[in-house]
């Protein structure tokens, strides 16, 4: 019994590692193959507003209920330390280094990475990629550069947009309970917040995006079985797109935190 | 007779599934061949070893008598311009719409302005019969009406040898019929030369210039549609009922 189950995990477990390495394999084409012509615009902007459109109610929701929260939260906290004048800076730091960017990708995963399994997966079962390829159409140039392409850019861009809306949601909590003006507000979050607080929390959502992207990419370019296959390659996606996620963030942090010390 | 398209000594298992083994045929500059065998027996993967969709485990294929194998991804693509492949299942791309499906191969392999884009993917659905498809989705088409417009898609670009995998299948008797001429008047106004796919004897008669049998993974028959009827094989002449071939024997082109 003790065995069978040892056994499972360490199937489990290589996996793991060969649906990673198979992954790399994969996401490392995308390296080659996006500077070479033809360059798909049109595709890449179509995917990016579809992108945007998908995403946008849900992520602004999300944000926007994050900082009110947060805000909730800490302020009776911060009340009984006498830190109550800390609340803009505590909100706008913790959503901008961490709350924000993480959250924003792992709805995106969420959405996004099972709609490319599930588009590519079908393509593929239906033959479509195989048509691509015998009409001398590079298809993981046109399907999959464009995606991954479209998530990398635009995921940074929704974050940003999330951030502004959790640090006006803590400020709509803090008016709930006391008088305090906007323009106060944003001050004492802008004089918070530094570069080391923007850019390198910034920069790994490009990386969020590109994980989306590729690992949906990925599992719907490899499916198999029929329609089957088509929803394994969608939810499986949402798995490892998300983990891969939380596992990138804590290394991230970790160098952030080492190359930038406060 | 110069070959357009050999496919020499082909074998191709599924695991230890053999499908194709030792298979040979060939299709000359401007010949219609046909391809006849029970389903399952591995005629679309036939079509598929000689596209390059999947690699034989030993043999050669010659495409004008260069070969196919071992070609980088570039070489492959522009040997690949000049063979059309129709799916069994159509395969359109249902993202898009039936105009930009057609356009698809064009825009990307060929340098046409748009107005020639315009008049040549109306030339080909007027061919198929379905000039007021052009802005549908393929999910708005009939079964029929999909293979039709795949089959648009795959002589839009007019290339020099088209592969069909049952062209005709699902289509009722007067479609088979005008596709049939279809692909002849392909072949007599374009020089295009053909491997067809079929289990369809009309479409046959009309087609065919030669025709070859696949079974259990081995060419059985190879030779005039006509001399097929009279051999004794029991196989063959349970897969031809005689009836139906002097039925229609008249039909078969010159
Ligand atoms: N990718 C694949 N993996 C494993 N087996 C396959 C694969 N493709 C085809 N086969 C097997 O090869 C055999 C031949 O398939 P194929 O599609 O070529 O048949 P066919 O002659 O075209 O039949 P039909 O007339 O029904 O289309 C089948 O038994 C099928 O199970
Ligand atoms: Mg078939």
């Amino acid at each position: 019994m003790a065995d069978d189950t040892e056994l499972k995990g360490k199937g489990l477990l290589k996996r793991f590692f060969e649906t990673i390495s198979n992954l790399s394999l994969f996401s490392i084409r995308f390296f080659k193959e996006v500077l070479l012509p033809p360059y798909e615009f049109a595709e890449i902007k179509k995917h990016m507003y579809e992108l945007g459109v998908k995403t946008l109610p849900i992520v602004s929701v999300t944000g926007f209920i994050i900082g009110l929260v947060l805000a909730m939260q800490s302020q009776p906290v911060l009340k009984r330390f006498g830190a109550e004048s800390f609340l803009p800076a505590m909100v706008s730091l913790s959503v901008v280094r961490e709350l924000g960017p993480v959250l924003t990708a792992l709805i995106f995963a969420g959405r996004v990475s099972s709609g490319i399994g599930a588009e590519l997966g079908s393509m593929r079962v239906t033959e479509q990629i195989d048509a691509m390829e015998v009409s001398a159409i590079h298809p993981y140039r046109f399907l999959v550069v464009t995606r991954i392409l479209a998530c990398t850019l635009i995921l940074p861009i929704l974050t940003l947009y999330v951030n502004f809306l959790a640090v006006i949601g803590g400020f709509i909590a803090m008016t709930l309970t006391e008088s305090i003006n906007l323009q106060f507000y944003l001050n004492s979050v802008a004089d918070s917040l530094k570069f080391v607080d923007i850019l390198p929390a910034l920069g790994k959502t490009f990386i969020f995006g590109f994980i989306v992207g590729s690992v949906g990419a990925y599992k719907g370019y490899n499916a198999e079985n029929g329609t089957v296959g088509v929803g394994q390659a969608s939810t499986s996606s949402v798995v490892l797109a998300s983990l891969l996620i939380l596992l990138v963030d804590m290394v991230l942090v970790k160098v952030t935190v080492l190359l930038w010390p406060t | 007779m110069a070959y357009i398209i050999e496919a020499l000594n082909v074998c191709k298992a599924f695991g230890s599934n053999v499908i194709l083994d030792d298979v040979s045929c060939q299709v000359g500059a401007g010949e219609n061949l046909v391809l006849f065998g029970k389903s399952g027996t591995g005629k679309s993967v036939l079509l598929k070893c000689i596209i390059g969709l999947l690699t034989p485990d030993s043999g050669e294929i010659l495409f004008e008598g260069k070969s196919l194998l071992n070609l980088s991804l570039k070489e492959l693509n522009e040997q690949r311009k000049m063979i059309g492949f129709l799916f069994q299942s159509a395969a359109l791309y249902d993202s898009m719409s039936v105009r930009e499906n057609l356009e698809f191969p064009l825009i990307r392999n060929f340098k046409f302005s748009a107005a020639d884009r315009e008049k040549k993917v109306k030339d080909v659905l007027e061919k198929v019969s379905l000039e007021n498809a052009i802005d549908i989705m393929p999910s708005e088409l009939s079964g029929g009406m999909k293979k039709r417009i795949g089959l648009a898609r795959t002589i839009i670009s007019e290339p020099k040898l088209i592969l069909y995998d049952e062209p005709t299948t699902g289509l009722d008797p007067i479609t088979t019929k005008e596709i049939s001429h279809l692909i002849n008047n392909l072949q007599r106004d374009l020089k295009i030369s053909s491997l067809i796919v079929t289990h369809d004897l009309m479409c046959a008669n009309i087609v065919a210039d030669k025709a070859i049998v696949l079974n259990e993974g081995k060419i059985i028959f190879e030779g005039k549609l006509e001399e097929l009827t009279k051999k004794e094989d029991k196989f063959l002449k349970d897969f031809f009922s005689p009836e139906e071939i002097q039925h229609n024997s008249g039909s078969s082109n010159g």
